[in-house]
């Protein structure tokens, strides 16, 4: 069966300047409890790898360096 | 040969609120056991309290109740289908459990005088204890699994429970959700602890993870009970919530209610005597919605700044911390306006309501070695306080019962089975993805399972569930991500399956909108004064049955007994 890619905007953003991801930091990745976050080796940075959020803020509460904004996803804001 | 990962005494599946306290009461009654808590997600922020809890909804704190009257509550709330034993257990540890959380760390309100400064919520007794900063619940449960030594596997999922000649429990069947690889855990006691079944019904905002109960709790228990042989209990109770409308998370009148707010209709008025979530306030929650008044809201515009202050600040620091910013969104104030209310999707949660596997008074089901606690094990309006009560319970039973055993040989025909049926979905490239096949599924639940209960609907709806069966091994996963959904999607149709087939079983109404069946619109105690029960029999085939109710331990006055029945506010005129 064919597939296609829909594109989503995704509520959790990441800080560029403030995510030290590239410095060992997995606190968001490890945090999630639906394993939606991930880390973008070649930039060093976490960023949203799936849409399934639960606007419950682990990420932004946990992250040392308050580099994670979560909003509410478009579709219930 | 089977990949074994961990043979271990006792393992614990679902790290949320009921197993981290079965791991640590398990490796205090036998410090020699090795025992391993499996999460599917990360222990430190998993479960239905991974941002805290705002208070405990069930205290039974002598001075302000007693066990006796707790168990009447709920029995009365719950329309009398209670095994009162369970209940009963629950109430005497109630008090021992809150005392050992406050030796933890726990902060609970308390007055001047240092004593629980317990509120009134419930329609007849006092048992809601206030926690301000409960949002560190997860943390000072973290630091006892530390303490006792408990093994912890993060990041893995048990797909089925894995079964010795005589039925009785020998580990699991296991996915590691970040590398795909499958394997298995031999144990000699197993409990579940994996919560409700909360992505059952599909949010009215279409949004998959939108969703009252934390999504990751997809019913994973439910459905490793059932296909372990284990009987499942009430699970035509659903649970169905008062919510903020398209946030979907609770408002929340617990909260709120002993400050003064209220559920009121569009006119501002109050439409039912007690804001306690039960099936009876429900129905009346839902008629307002549907009638002329509706629809509902929170009411809290008439309190004073200060008291409106000290709302926003318990809501906006725990459970769904997220609430603030999402009225910011609407620009909605607490001060100027009432806030919309809805009613949630379907799930199953004993929680809540009362559907769930069953249990006794020690937390054991009905499959040697297998034990279960919290959301997803059947003893009614359980809440947080009777997760970490039963999980104590769970904790000490399985590490007798797993005490002087040795392992059960592993069947490698179960393995070799399980293997192909959670693997398969890696080798469909051209099948279809979860999240459609979920989404359909889900959408159904919503067409023919959403009360009212419609028989033909019901019947209809099993048909589009069998054929969603069909299509479960043609789904299509190209990670370990996408894997874990599409066994998420597998517990979710079972228990789908098992909505429609216990809500069909019971020829009657109870519990209000939890069980409003619209052919059969009285309650029939002649012939439903039971439990209704459901398991997978020898045939491999879902069936229900009837199990009596045991002799109750509390009798119930006649004046009381429909007391839950009068919810509704005299003045206005009865709504047929």
């Amino acid at each position: 069966m064919p597939m296609t890619l829909n594109r989503v905007a995704v509520p959790v953003i990441v800080d560029q300047e403030k995510c030290i991801a590239g410095k060992g930091c997995t606190v968001c990745v490890d945090v999630c409890p639906l394993d939606l976050l991930a880390i973008d080796l070649l930039k060093g940075k976490a960023y949203m790898r799936y849409d399934e959020c639960w606007y419950c803020l682990p990420c932004e509460t946990d992250c040392p360096t308050q580099a994670i904004r979560v909003d509410i996803p478009y579709l219930l804001r | 040969m089977s990949n074994i990962i961990a043979e271990v005494d006792v393992l614990v599946i679902g790290g949320g609120t009921a197993g981290p306290m079965a791991a640590v009461k398990a490796k205090e009654r036998n410090p020699a056991a090795k025992v391993m808590l499996l999460e599917k997600a990360h222990v430190k922020r998993s479960g239905a309290i991974s941002m805290g809890m705002d208070g405990l909804n069930n205290a039974v704190i002598p001075g302000h109740a007693t066990p006796e009257q707790y168990v009447k509550e709920i029995t009365i709330a719950n329309d009398g289908i209670v095994n009162q034993k369970t209940v009963m257990a629950y109430a005497r540890e109630s008090f021992n459990m809150i005392n050992q959380l406050d030796r933890w760390g726990v902060k609970f309100e308390k007055d001047e005088t240092g004593d629980y400064a317990v509120r009134k919520v419930h329609h007849m007794g006092t048992y809601v204890l206030p926690m301000p900063e409960g949002h560190h619940m997860k943390k000072v449960l973290y630091r006892q699994l530390k303490k006792a030594r408990v093994e912890i596997t993060n990041r893995y999922m048990a797909t089925r429970l894995l079964l010795d000649e005589q039925g009785a429990v020998a580990g699991a069947m296991v996915l590691d959700t970040r590398e795909g690889t499958f394997g298995v855990i031999r144990a000699k006691a197993v409990i579940l602890s994996t919560g409700a079944a909360g992505r059952l019904g599909l949010p009215s905002s279409g949004y998959l993870f939108g969703t009252y109960e934390n999504p990751t709790n997809a019913g994973d228990g439910y459905a490793l009970a059932y296909h372990a042989g284990a009987e499942l209990s009430g699970i035509e109770c659903y649970q169905i919530n008062p919510l903020i409308k398209d946030y979907n998370g609770p408002a929340c009148a617990y909260v709120t209610g002993p400050f003064g707010g209220y559920t009121a209709n569009s006119k501002g008025e109050r439409f039912i005597e007690c804001d306690y979530w039960s099936g009876q306030m429900m129905l009346e929650f839902y008629r307002e919605l549907e009638g002329g008044n509706g629809p509902v809201f929170l009411k809290l515009d008439h309190l004073a700044e200060e008291t409106i202050s000290t709302i926003e600040h318990i809501l906006h620091t725990n459970e769904r911390p997220s609430r603030g910013r999402f009225h910011k969104g609407r620009n909605m104030n607490y001060r100027s306006g009432m806030v919309e209310m809805h009613i949630s999707e379907i799930g199953l949660c004993s929680g809540h309501s009362a559907s769930g596997v069953w249990v006794d008074e020690h937390a054991a089901t009905t499959v040697p070695g297998l034990y279960a606690a919290g959301d997803l094990a059947c003893v009614p309006h359980n809440y947080m306080l009777g997760a970490f009560v039963y999980g104590k319970f769970a904790g000490e039973s399985a590490a007798d019962y797993a005490t002087g055993r040795t392992h059960a040989p592993v069947d490698e025909g179960q393995v070799a089975r399980e293997s192909v049926r959670v693997l398969g979905p890696l080798n469909n490239p051209d099948g279809v993805t979860p999240s459609q096949v979920e989404y359909k599924l889900r959408r159904f639940v919503n067409d023919y399972l959403q009360p009212p209960k419609v028989t033909r609907k019901m019947e209809i709806g099993l048909d589009r569930f069998a054929e969603i069966g069909a299509d479960l091994p043609f789904m299509s996963a190209t990670n370990p991500h996408e894997l874990m959904r599409a066994m998420e999607v597998h517990f979710i149709r079972d228990c789908a399956e098992m909505a429609a087939r216990a809500s069909l079983y019971r020829t009657e109404s109870r519990w209000g909108l939890y069980h409003y069946r619209v052919e059969y619109p009285e309650r029939n105690d002649a012939d439903w004064f039971c439990h209704a029960q459901l398991k997978k029999n020898d045939a491999g085939d879902m069936t229900c049955f009837k199990r009596p109710i045991e002799p109750y331990l509390v009798t119930l006055d006649e004046h009381e007994k429909d007391a839950y029945n009068r919810m509704r506010i005299v003045k206005q005129a009865a709504v047929a």
